[in-house]
């Protein structure tokens, strides 16, 4: 780790420095280059007034100590605590620069003592939260995923487990994903890659966000819990095991946590927790979580529009195929590995071909499509949700059905098909 | 007004006032500094007196209300504030004690006492504020801190510290004028192999430089040899852990660049130079201090530079000068010459 060079100014400063060098290079991990150099000389990257104040005062302060004024970063912080009394980063740093104004700082969190977790965690907070501000590259505003919501659905979510980050992005006019706000969490202690029940980790996948629960929780839930589905279908087939994995919030004793702290659950402070009411009170939220998502610029989301297509068409011919009662071209949209709640492939087309022997005359139809790409998967895999519309001489159903598509030798096929 | 003239003189009724109370004597110095001041109102250094008596006898309100009182009448002595200020602290009004200890440094900006109180102080509440960040109930065991009392208005400042009985202070702060520490600390207050001293009414006058004591003079020349060494090594550390910071900040003020050339563009050159190689190994062997007097030495050395790419060994002297509290190099030399 080398130390930001444009902080020596001159002799008269150096206690100051000192520290300030010291602080900086506490909470700056990376590698002082041109580019973050660059990053600092800029005002701060705020995308949007809703981006939460807190932080950004907390940005301003450190960005103040790495710019050598620590009597204005004394300042934001103590406004900041005003606001936030129980932010314990803020509090550490605040104690820091206190402690700069007595004596020589000699790392973050100087406390007299040996480095403790408590430390560790905090200056873990720190890092992530200023990385998020000074690493994001400009113009690169969305991840490259391939997203299609449906009409009934305004927002998707979109945690980043490595950045500690969850994005949230509403649908525009033209069908386009426009950046609303992002917010730091905290994820599993253990960190991601849910299998096990008690493994305190965070699944990575596409999940759904169901409505607040009502009734009363501890106060380590903070103000407001929304389970996901984990875990979800491909999770059971994969003999994923554990439950109960939550966006919720802070306890009233502190603003946040640290970046790994949760059980698995996706924890927010509160105040960002309030700011998402709006957005999950609908239910069946759309939650894609993943590691190091690639952000891209939103005209490279166009690339993926081709693929878009493919799986659209994919959609259509398997819903003209099942309506044509074609048996064995429907069948043909499914993938070997395909499985459903009561069995494999096999069963499906034995069930199949039966009930459509007599090719009965069917209307299906499609309604309110989705479409999320799965993080982390080798093979291609999206996410498809839709109301279906079934119809024969003798029934009439409405349902809304999950199916997971994978893409195999440039052919999109069902993997999995189930009600919603 | 407070004249120089006052300030030399000798008030014998105060004088011995003075000696009643440091004899223990608080309720008859009280009686007496009560009927001294019915006659003399104005006079700052009874009412100065007065406060101490009271905080003494540990009537602390209104020992912050007379103190108060003076600092008001005479807005420009530095000591009623700065023992406002001690009172306040005894209270946890850090807030109101930080303003106290301003007020004092701006009447007096070389105020010594003030100027270590205020890092007390800052010390206190970053102690708290580090409560606050880890949820520690130390109840701020941490900063052990102690406040000094002035207890003499002109002159002599007198000291003695309001929360601990036993004051080892005896390094003062650096005037804001000094060089100030930096990082790491070469010297701490245990240098000085003195026994630790009680009350002691260091000469540290508001204004006047603050003498050694005598005593310590002799006593800590072999502290300043380990403190020459540890501050060479310093510098060979921040070079090997490539920190540039503190690498130049080893470097005297007037350090004399190597080919003459001016300061930044040395800086700039060594800066490159150190943060260029993607790891710096630098240990010095056979480090000989020579004390040339109490502010400079000579330290020889011989020094193994290793670098990807770059193994060199040489032979080395620096000539250290005391700026302030610290050692640095005033100029640097391939030899032993």
């Amino acid at each position: 780790m080398k130390i930001s060079l444009s902080l020596l100014m001159n002799q008269q400063r150096i206690k100051a420095l000192a520290s300030v060098v010291l602080v900086s290079a506490a909470l700056m991990p990376w590698n002082a280059t041109a580019i973050h150099q660059d990053a600092l000389a800029q005002p701060l990257f705020v995308r949007s007034q809703q981006a939460n104040s807190i932080e950004r005062l907390l940005v301003q302060a450190l960005q103040s100590i790495k710019q050598g004024q620590l009597q204005q970063a004394l300042d934001v912080i103590q406004q900041l605590l005003v606001i936030s009394p129980n932010f314990k980063l803020a509090h550490l740093i605040h104690g820091d620069l206190l402690t700069a104004k007595a004596r020589t700082l000699h790392r973050f969190g100087d406390v007299g003592e040996a480095e403790n977790a408590k430390i560790l965690d905090l200056k873990a907070e720190a890092e992530i939260r200023i990385r998020n501000y000074f690493d994001r590259d400009r113009g690169a505003t969305v991840p490259k995923l391939m997203v299609d919501l449906a009409p009934s659905q305004q927002h998707v979510l979109f945690v980043d487990t490595a950045k500690s980050r969850l994005y949230v992005f509403a649908k525009s006019p033209n069908d386009q994903l426009n950046y609303v706000a992002d917010y730091y969490v905290t994820i599993g202690k253990n960190g991601i890659g849910k299998k096990d029940q008690g493994d305190k980790r965070t699944p990575i996948g596409v999940y759904f966000a169901s409505k607040k629960l009502n009734r009363p929780l501890p106060d380590l839930y903070g103000d407001a819990a929304y389970p996901l589905n984990y875990p979800n279908e491909i999770d059971s087939f994969e003999h994923k095991s554990g439950f109960g994995i939550w966006i919720h919030g802070t306890p009233s004793d502190t603003y946040s946590r640290p970046p790994r702290d949760s059980d698995g659950c996706v924890v927010l402070s509160n105040p960002d927790m309030k700011a998402l009411q709006a957005i999950l009170q609908p239910g069946n939220t759309p939650v894609v979580i993943g590691v190091n998502f690639e952000w891209v610029n939103p005209q490279a989301l166009k690339g993926l529009a081709p693929t878009k297509q493919a799986l659209k068409a994919a959609l259509e011919a398997w819903r003209q195929d099942w309506t044509a009662q074609n048996t064995e071209a429907y069948l043909s949209h499914y993938a070997d590995a395909f499985f459903y709640a009561d069995g494999r492939l096999t069963q499906w087309a034995n069930y199949k071909r039966q009930i459509q022997a007599t090719k009965p005359k069917v209307t299906v139809n499609l309604n309110d499509v989705s479409m999320f790409t799965y993080p982390g998967t080798h093979q291609p895999m999206v996410v498809v949700e839709f109301e279906q519309t079934y119809h024969t001489a003798t029934l009439h159903s409405v349902m809304k059905k999950r199916q997971y598509w994978v893409q195999e030798q440039q052919q999109w096929k069902i993997l999995y098909e189930g009600s919603a | 007004m407070v004249t120089a003239a006052h300030a030399g003189q000798v008030n014998v009724e105060l004088k011995e006032i003075n000696q009643l109370s440091e004899q223990g004597n608080q309720a008859a110095a009280l009686e007496r500094i009560n009927a001294y001041l019915a006659a003399n109102p104005k006079n700052a250094e009874a009412m100065f007196m007065r406060g101490v008596i009271l905080v003494e006898l540990g009537k602390r309100d209104e020992a912050i209300k007379g103190f108060t009182e003076l600092s008001e009448k005479y807005p420009n002595l530095p000591e009623p504030y700065n023992n406002l200020a001690v009172l306040y602290a005894d209270q946890g009004q850090y807030d109101k004690a930080r303003k106290a200890l301003e007020s004092a440094i701006k009447t007096h900006p070389s105020y010594a006492t003030a100027h270590e109180n205020l890092g007390d102080i800052y010390a206190r509440l970053a102690s708290e504020a580090y409560d606050k960040a880890l949820k520690l109930d130390t109840a701020n065991v941490r900063a052990q801190n102690k406040l000094s009392m002035i207890t003499e208005l002109f002159g002599g400042a007198g000291k003695r510290s309001v929360t601990k009985p036993i004051s080892n202070n005896t390094i003062p702060t650096p005037l804001p004028n000094t060089p100030p520490v930096v990082y790491p600390p070469v010297s701490n207050p245990t240098v000085t192999p003195s026994p630790v001293i009680t009350p002691v009414p260091v000469p540290a006058a508001p204004v006047a430089e603050v003498k050694k004591p005598v005593a310590a003079v002799e006593a800590s020349q072999a502290g300043q040899v380990t403190a020459v060494s540890e501050a060479v090594n310093a510098w060979a550390r921040a070079w090997s852990s490539q920190n540039v910071a503190n690498y130049l900040a080893s470097y005297a003020k007037n350090f004399k660049t190597p080919a003459g050339e001016a300061r930044q563009a040395w800086e700039n050159t060594r800066r490159e130079r150190i943060t260029r190689p993607a790891k710096i190994s630098v240990k010095l062997n056979k480090l000989d201090v020579k004390m040339k007097d109490d502010n400079t030495a000579i330290v020889h050395f011989s020094q193994e530079y290793k670098a990807p790419g770059l193994d060199a060994t040489s032979n080395k002297t620096l000539d250290m000068v005391k700026e302030g509290s610290r050692w640095v190099i005033k100029q640097e030399r391939i030899g032993l010459h």
